[in-house]
């Protein structure tokens, strides 16, 4: 417009000539079209919750990463030439013998300015990220985010993590000491322990017997360039992705499968993530200031010898090695043809890490097949309507837990005073009863919480108030929840399992296919067996209309029993003008599914495939 | 000379010559073998005095004469640094049975310990007592003692001495707060679980080099709080307890006004 005035040599619009920021933005438009892209992305709509923002930690803690070692980088030298280290600090390093990577690694600490506070902040990003990768896959995980159509973007982001753990484990060997040195010599145990072809893969992977003078410069060709290139290419994926399904969103009032409620990306989100970035950035460089981490020169260059106590792999780690430290070793060291078939290594450090990965790499097909699910989810689930989904990741989560104690038990050994050995045969039974137990706790506590939502529905909340009626009957006063509160208890399906055609048809042929429904029908009545009906408009109309109850509500002073609380407002833009929503209406009469459809209010924005 | 060269033929010459190489051998052994010198000179009432506290303290499990009773060792021999680290350390008296004895705050003072040492020495010889010189962390070479700790010590004790467990809940202890001359006795005499690295093993000077590295590590972290010097699994629990502790309480700030 502002051109468009310029061309016209309009005096008034003369005066208020475009400025510096503006001309160039036009520049650029001209000549991309980019201002359609940032008009869209600055007017998109995402919803709001801390839980959404743990993708985002991982997220600023790799730029931080990608930051720090490219600091790195230009001090490192990944070499495994033998050379003798000159320093005054640290002491006990000067004049030893130890491997390019040692020595360079020792030098940046000390010697050059900023290169340990670079060291630290690299590693404890490293942490925060993978930590970070984790908690948000339990929230995807839990909320069912991963349901159609996130199944894809779920397995991009598994991709990563699992690219995210190579990140770790081969920038954890780069430095070349006692330490690192002793995981790499577990990785090269487990790789050797592969049948048939684990030696020579062994070889390949250090070119010669371990160690060789190959492994670092491939772990650091892997490190810096093939793994962070192909994070970056899933991030953008993953992103991409992202924004093209929209942001699934917690269930409430006026938040539908067909809607997004929440704020425009500019300027909401884009002032909440900058100032996310530099609290990250401030927190991780915190950290690295003050509080040590990896100290190499304290293990001393790699020698294969030395074995020191307490040595133990960064955390996302822990549950392998403790896996092959909860293994009994004899009995499963099997022959088999002249063969060896070290089952002892294989179901730790191999079986134990594939089932956990093929089961989050399947989970979203099992489950939509076990649930007969085709259609598109937006809201997310409350982990307590899917009881068994939830039993299982806490039960995952136990399982991860012993395995990492288990890698621990020499710390909790010395710190607690117990014996290892008793830690270990504790934690052998445990692996297999924790879980049970979990799940079973997990999954009776999600029913129990629902039959509460449905009592809470239905009754309201208990007041204290005690009121005898004439008659001499007592009976407590139930104030009834705000609209809101029943939308968020009733609005979700409790799906049933699946039902399948008989296994002979009319004419008492046997039907094909019937032993695979089957089998499905298992996993289902698995998933749906315990199940709690969330309350129906019909139940909470005849909830209410209980003679008596109303009795008492007409009785009792106002702002207690009666709906005071009209259409509530739940958050910033969520409730639509006049909507058909349960925000306006009373609860139970027009029922909580009442679809988000109709009047777009601001701050919602349609999904796709709901324009019509 | 020539009185010499003259006699060399003697017949006497060979024994005179064997006298004199015996002598120059016994004479330069004296001199460089590891000196069993006493830290304190020890008298006869010293070795009274440590019999009897013997015979109060320590006998009814190791023996009036301290030759040891079922399941306990024999003394005859131990030398007075074992004496000297079991009892100045707590660990003797034992307080009660359990996998291992464990340190407490020593039941006797110096004199006593001293004269418990002599009297145990005096059964038998054995390992003294190291002398201040043999204990200096600042004459030793920590870089070499870092070489040898890695080697010989580090695979119970953890990469700078912060401890590690053993099997039936024994355990190496942590080594920020014991003394020079206590690390010293422990290698030369092999307490409880652990070997005894004689001087033939690790010399006198490669011991006061292990000493003067252990000593180094107490001065802390170049890189900021040392986190109890534990490794990669309590910095996992800080990373989670502090890093994203406040990430996440970050996020909920952020994400606070809304949904």
């Amino acid at each position: 417009m502002a051109r468009a005035a310029y061309q016209r040599g309009d005096d008034v619009a003369m005066k208020q000539r475009p400025s510096a920021v503006g001309k160039a933005a036009d520049y650029l438009d001209q000549r991309t079209s980019i201002g359609v892209l940032v008009k869209e992305l600055a007017r998109k709509v995402f919803p709001d919750h801390w839980s959404f923002m743990l993708g985002e930690i991982a997220l600023f803690s790799f730029i931080v990463l990608i930051a720090s070692g490219f600091f790195l980088t230009m001090f490192f030298d990944p070499s495994m030439a033998l050379v003798r280290y000159e320093g005054e600090y640290p002491p006990a390093m000067n004049g030893q013998l130890m491997s390019a990577a040692f020595q360079s690694t020792v030098h940046m600490s000390f010697e050059v300015r900023g290169g340990m506070l670079m060291r630290q902040i690299h590693h404890w990003s490293a942490l925060i990220f993978i930590g970070s990768i984790v908690l948000h896959m339990f929230r995807v995980f839990l909320t069912g985010a991963f349901r159609k159509p996130r199944e894809i973007n779920w397995i991009v982001g598994l991709t990563m993590l699992i690219l995210a753990l190579a990140a770790g484990f081969t920038g954890y060997s780069l430095p070349d000491d006692v330490l690192s040195g002793n995981g790499l010599r577990i990785i090269d145990g487990v790789v050797k322990a592969i049948p048939l072809i684990g030696s020579y893969l062994s070889f390949l992977i250090f070119g010669s017997e371990f160690p060789g003078d190959q492994v670092i410069p491939r772990l650091f060709t892997l490190h810096i360039f093939v793994i962070p290139g192909l994070l970056i290419a899933l991030i953008a994926l993953h992103l991409f992705l992202m924004v093209l399904q929209k942001h699934g969103q917690y269930p409430g009032g006026g938040r539908s499968d067909k809607n997004v409620v929440g704020y425009p990306a500019l300027p909401v989100y884009v002032a909440k993530m900058t100032g996310n970035f530099f609290i990250i950035a401030g927190v991780l460089t915190l950290m690295g200031g003050t509080m040590a981490i990896n100290n190499v020169w304290n293990y001393g260059p790699y020698d294969p010898a030395p074995v020191s106590a307490g040595t133990q792999p960064d955390w996302y780690i822990l549950f392998v090695d403790g896996a092959l430290r909860l293994m009994p070793g004899p009995g499963f060291e099997w022959v088999l043809w002249g063969y060896t078939l070290p089952m002892n290594i294989l179901i730790p450090a191999v079986i134990v890490p594939g089932i956990l990965f093929t089961l989050l790499g399947t989970w979203p097909f099992l489950e939509a097949r076990a649930t007969g699910d085709h259609r598109e989810h937006h809201v997310l689930d409350r982990p307590r309507n899917r009881p068994v989904r939830t039993a299982v990741a806490v039960a995952l989560f136990v399982a991860f837990l012993v395995c990492a104690l288990a890698a621990t038990n020499d710390l909790i050994a010395t710190h607690f005073a117990l014996s290892i050995f008793a830690i270990t045969w504790v934690l052998r039974v445990l692996l297999f009863v924790g879980p049970l137990f979990a799940f079973f706790v997990t999954k009776r506590v999600c029913l129990a919480l629902q039959r509460k939502d449905r009592e809470l529905v239905l009754h309201g909340h208990e007041s204290g108030r005690i009121v005898r009626f004439a008659t001499g009957e007592y009976v407590e006063v139930h104030t009834p929840l705000d609209p809101q509160e029943v939308w968020l208890r009733t609005q979700h399906t409790s799906p049933r399992p699946l039902e399948i055609k008989p296994a002979m048809d009319a004419r008492g042929v046997k039907r094909k296919g019937y032993r695979s429904d089957r089998r499905w029908q298992r996993l289902s009545e698995f998933f749906y067996e315990d199940r709690v009906e969330p309350a129906t408009p019909a139940e909470l109309a005849a909830a209410h209309s209980h003679g008596e109850h109303d009795a008492i509500e007409a009785r009792t002073p106002a702002g207690v029993g009666q709906g005071t609380s009209g259409p509530r407002t739940a958050g910033p833009r969520s409730t639509r003008p006049g909507g058909t929503g349960p925000g306006s209406s009373r609860p139970g009469t027009s029922g909580p599914r009442a679809d988000g459809e109709g009047a777009t209010g601001p701050g919602e924005e349609p999904r796709p495939g709901s324009k019509g | 000379m020539k009185a010499l060269a003259a006699r060399r033929h003697h017949r006497l010459a060979p024994v005179v010559l064997l006298l004199l190489a015996l002598l120059t051998t016994g004479g330069v052994y004296a001199a460089l073998a590891p000196s069993t010198a006493k830290a304190e000179t020890v008298s006869t009432a010293d070795i009274e005095t440590g019999k009897k506290l013997f015979q109060a303290n320590c006998a009814t499990c190791h023996g009036a004469n301290a030759q040891g009773t079922e399941g306990v060792p024999s003394l005859v021999g131990v030398g007075a640094a074992a004496v000297d680290f079991q009892v100045s350390t707590g660990r003797m008296p034992m307080q009660m049975n359990g996998p291992q004895a464990e340190a407490k705050p020593p039941q006797f003072d110096k004199e006593q310990t001293a004269a418990l040492s002599a009297y145990v020495a005096s059964l038998g010889a054995g390992p003294a007592i190291p002398t201040d010189e043999q204990v200096d962390p600042t004459q030793g070479d920590p870089s070499n003692g870092m070489a040898l700790f890695r080697t010989n010590c580090a695979m119970c004790h953890n990469a700078v001495g912060a401890g590690g467990a053993l099997s039936e809940g024994k355990f190496a202890p942590a080594l920020w707060e014991t003394s020079e001359r206590n690390i010293y006795q422990a290698m030369l005499t092999g307490p409880q679980s652990m070997p005894v690295f004689n001087d033939a093993n690790i010399t006198p000077d490669e011991k006061r080099d292990i000493v003067s590295f252990l000593v180094e590590q107490r001065e802390g972290s170049a890189g900021g709080n040392a986190l109890g010097a534990l490794g990669p699994v309590s910095e996992g629990l800080w990373a989670f307890a502090i890093g994203l502790g406040l990430l996440i309480g970050a996020a909920v700030w952020i994400g606070a006004k809304s949904s």
